[in-house]
């Protein structure tokens, strides 16, 4: 039964570490500022865009690809910080809610006219791994070594640098920060673009393995929901464990039941969670 | 002053009615004359359905052009009948429908009816043809649920959504008789269940075994998990898919996996020419269509009672490229294919009264260029299409490399040997 399961349980956490990354940028901008970006969605699927345009327009390989995209989603999320949580960083949370959801309204308008909702793939092949039974195509397991490395990489930034320290710091306690010098606002805005940048990435690296629309961001952010109340939220190395969890659990599932039961399940467990244990399996911020 | 303006007004408003009743009324119009029969249907020139409906009304009046170019139709009584269409835009909408076949049969005095595209506008149109005692022949409406309500008087000319697939048993029998196992996985929307249940009793009736049955939803991308669970079962051939954007993913992610298969059989996706830009993963896959350019139906080709009928495959295809600047679609052929039915079936009556044509069209039993033409004559399923077989294609690797697609069944169609197994 295990060697039966070995296929779909590799997939899944192949993909799991993806949806983690997108996560992460989720978790990382709850836990600095206390702000839930319903603009999550739209972000991923323009680092899908991103990714394409690159690869289709320019003929660029979309694993470097993702490296223009990704500083191109920080600062995107920049200019989103000042424009539209900025002024309501000190409002109740339904502000920040009603113009993070405002600006996902924008994006996927303006996305829809640019791109329309027609599908599109990023035709990149690398083969695929044989490893004993399993086969596992090259990009699925390219595409989550980066989201690996680009997850240790944020790791090593925010627990070893000294802006890794200030973000922390901030998040923490943004007074007590602010007090000992540490300029708050600029923080505030380079974790949102650092979150952003996150989401653009993920979105990349869906791209290279699953076809997309302008409205494909949604369902993705619907997963970081999940992802993030698993891993606790403002934990992003909680949010990459809730990552892997959510593939094992979408990748399991219909070996035993069918596909439809796939949806059930994870929002069944997210509820579940907030009930039982609201921080999240790994803790986080209440 | 104001008696002065009144009568003034009135004139103006009338002449305005007139006006607007007058371009509402000269959509498309060739004008009748004596011993000129009406064909009155509608079509989607604006809406969703604007691109299949506009080529499906194309076919349709280059029937009528044809007919009347070779002189007429003419009937043993020495008659000679002429055709004139009569179409208005339906919008894509059921509502403008009922208004507007009633419109044709009250106030166009339309002989005949022929449908709108889609079976949903065309079920709203059979209420009227049948109110009315019109004969339609609905074009292109392929649901079986419209041939199962009572109608008498409506006749299909599609092969119905349920035998989408069945005809892809027939096709693995032929190919490779030792395979006797199979998966069938579908989306899960009303049509491609419908037709993968079909498909399912047809092959556990042919002796097949269907190791795996299950749907997966409209919005899936990652078929991962599916494959897997597909390739615990070991099929020999994995049939079923749903439309365009699924289907080309679930082959492309197949491929990807190099999951061993003899057969790979995807609905509605494969036809499509941007399916070939899949590269090698939509090599060997098949597909059915209504009808495709190259199969090779001809009239001529008729035997066992079953009587030709129309023009040939190539004079079809180079009449309508030289009308329209493009390859016809199975859109076009089916409206041409609707006016070649009715046209044998008045021939066979000896004239246009409703009874009579009803009854030829009952013992209708024609080969065309898109293929055979039968109908269910029984009260359960009255004008059900039963004749006409779906085409199977195959895109396969010709000489120099490129991905090309061939039609590989029914038999009398093929153009190239069905190539298995895909990998």
């Amino acid at each position: 039964m295990v060697v039966e399961l070995l296929p779909s349980a590799v997939d899944g956490l192949l993909v799991g570490v993806i949806y983690g990354l997108a996560a992460m940028g989720l978790s990382l901008i709850f836990g600095v500022m206390r702000v839930v970006n319903l603009a999550h969605g739209p972000l991923i699927a323009l680092g899908m865009f991103g990714v394409h345009s690159l690869f289709t327009g320019l003929g660029v390989n979309p694993f470097l690809a993702l490296v223009p995209v990704g500083a191109l989603g920080f600062l995107a999320g920049l200019v989103l910080y000042f424009a539209a949580v900025h002024p309501v960083r000190n409002a109740p949370h339904l502000s920040s809610l009603l113009s993070t959801f405002a600006v996902n309204m924008i994006l996927v308008g303006v996305g829809t006219s640019l791109f329309t909702t027609n599908f599109r793939n990023v035709d990149y092949s690398l083969g695929k791994v044989e490893l004993g039974t399993l086969s596992i195509p090259g990009t699925r397991l390219a595409a989550a070594g980066i989201a690996v490395l680009v997850a240790a990489g944020l790791h090593a930034f925010l627990a070893f640098s000294r802006p890794g320290k200030y973000v922390r710091a901030v998040a923490g306690d943004r007074e007590a920060a602010e007090l000992v010098g540490i300029p708050s606002t600029r923080v505030l805005a380079a974790s949102f673009g650092l979150g952003t940048s996150l989401a653009a990435v993920a979105g990349g690296l869906v791209a290279i393995l699953f076809p997309f629309t302008i409205l494909s961001g949604g369902t993705y952010e619907l997963k970081s929901f999940v992802i993030v109340v698993l891993g606790g939220l403002g934990n992003p190395l909680g949010a990459l464990a809730g990552g892997l969890i959510l593939g094992l659990v979408e990748g399991i599932v219909p070996f035993y039941l069918g596909t439809g039961w796939v949806p059930v399940i994870e929002f069944g467990l997210f509820v579940a969670l907030l009930l039982v244990r609201p921080q999240g399996l790994f803790g986080g911020k209440r | 002053m104001s008696r002065a303006i009144r009568p003034a007004v009135l004139v103006l408003a009338a002449v305005l009615a007139l006006l607007v009743s007058c371009n509402g009324s000269s959509d498309s119009d060739s004008e009748g004359g004596a011993g000129t029969i009406v064909i009155g249907f509608t079509a989607s020139l604006t809406g969703k359905l604007n691109v299949e409906s506009v080529r499906q009304k194309n076919g349709l009046e280059l029937w009528a052009k044809d007919v009347n170019d070779a002189g007429g139709l003419a009937l043993a009584d020495g008659r000679v009948l002429r055709f004139a269409t009569k179409c208005y835009d339906d919008e894509s909408a059921q509502d403008r429908v009922q208004q507007l076949y009633t419109r044709l049969v009250t106030e166009d005095r339309a002989d005949f009816l022929v449908s709108p595209y889609s079976s949903g506008l065309t079920s709203a149109a059979s209420v009227i043809a049948e109110q009315n005692g019109k004969v339609m022949i609905s074009a292109g409406a392929a649901s079986d649920s419209n041939y199962r309500q009572g109608f008498s008087l409506v006749y299909q000319v599609y092969t119905p959504a349920s035998h989408y697939l069945t005809g892809s048993i027939d096709l693995i029998r032929a190919a490779a008789p030792d395979a006797k196992r199979i998966a069938i996985v579908h989306e899960n929307d009303k049509f491609s269940t419908d037709v993968c249940s079909e498909l399912r009793s047809y092959a556990e009736s042919k002796g097949i075994e269907v190791a795996l049955f299950e749907g997966y939803d409209s919005g899936t991308t990652d078929f991962a998990p599916l494959i897997n669970k597909v390739a615990q079962a070991s099929p020999a051939g994995i049939l079923g898919g749903g439309h365009f954007q699924d289907g080309s993913t679930l082959a492309r992610q197949l491929a990807e996996k190099g999951i061993p298969i003899q057969f790979l059989v995807l609905l509605v996706a494969p036809p499509e020419p941007s399916f070939g830009e899949l590269g090698d993963a939509a090599a060997g896959v098949i597909g059915p269509s209504q009808w495709e350019p190259r199969a090779a139906f001809a009239p001529g080709d008729a035997t066992e009672g079953v009587r030709g009928c129309g023009p040939a495959a190539e004079s079809f295809v180079a009449a309508y490229r030289a009308a329209h600047g493009e390859e016809p679609s199975y859109h076009a052929a089916g409206g041409y294919a609707a006016g070649l039915v009715l046209a044998d079936a008045i021939l066979r009556a000896g004239g246009v009264e409703t009874e009579a044509v009803r009854e030829a069209l009952d013992r209708t039993d024609i080969l065309t260029f898109f293929g055979r033409m039968k109908f269910d004559a029984s009260e359960s399923a009255h004008g059900l299409q039963i004749g006409h077989e779906m085409v199977y294609i195959q895109w396969q690797k010709n000489r120099e490399g490129n991905l090309v697609k061939e039609v590989v069944w029914p038999r009398e169609a093929k153009t190239a040997e069905v190539r298995h197994p895909v990998r």
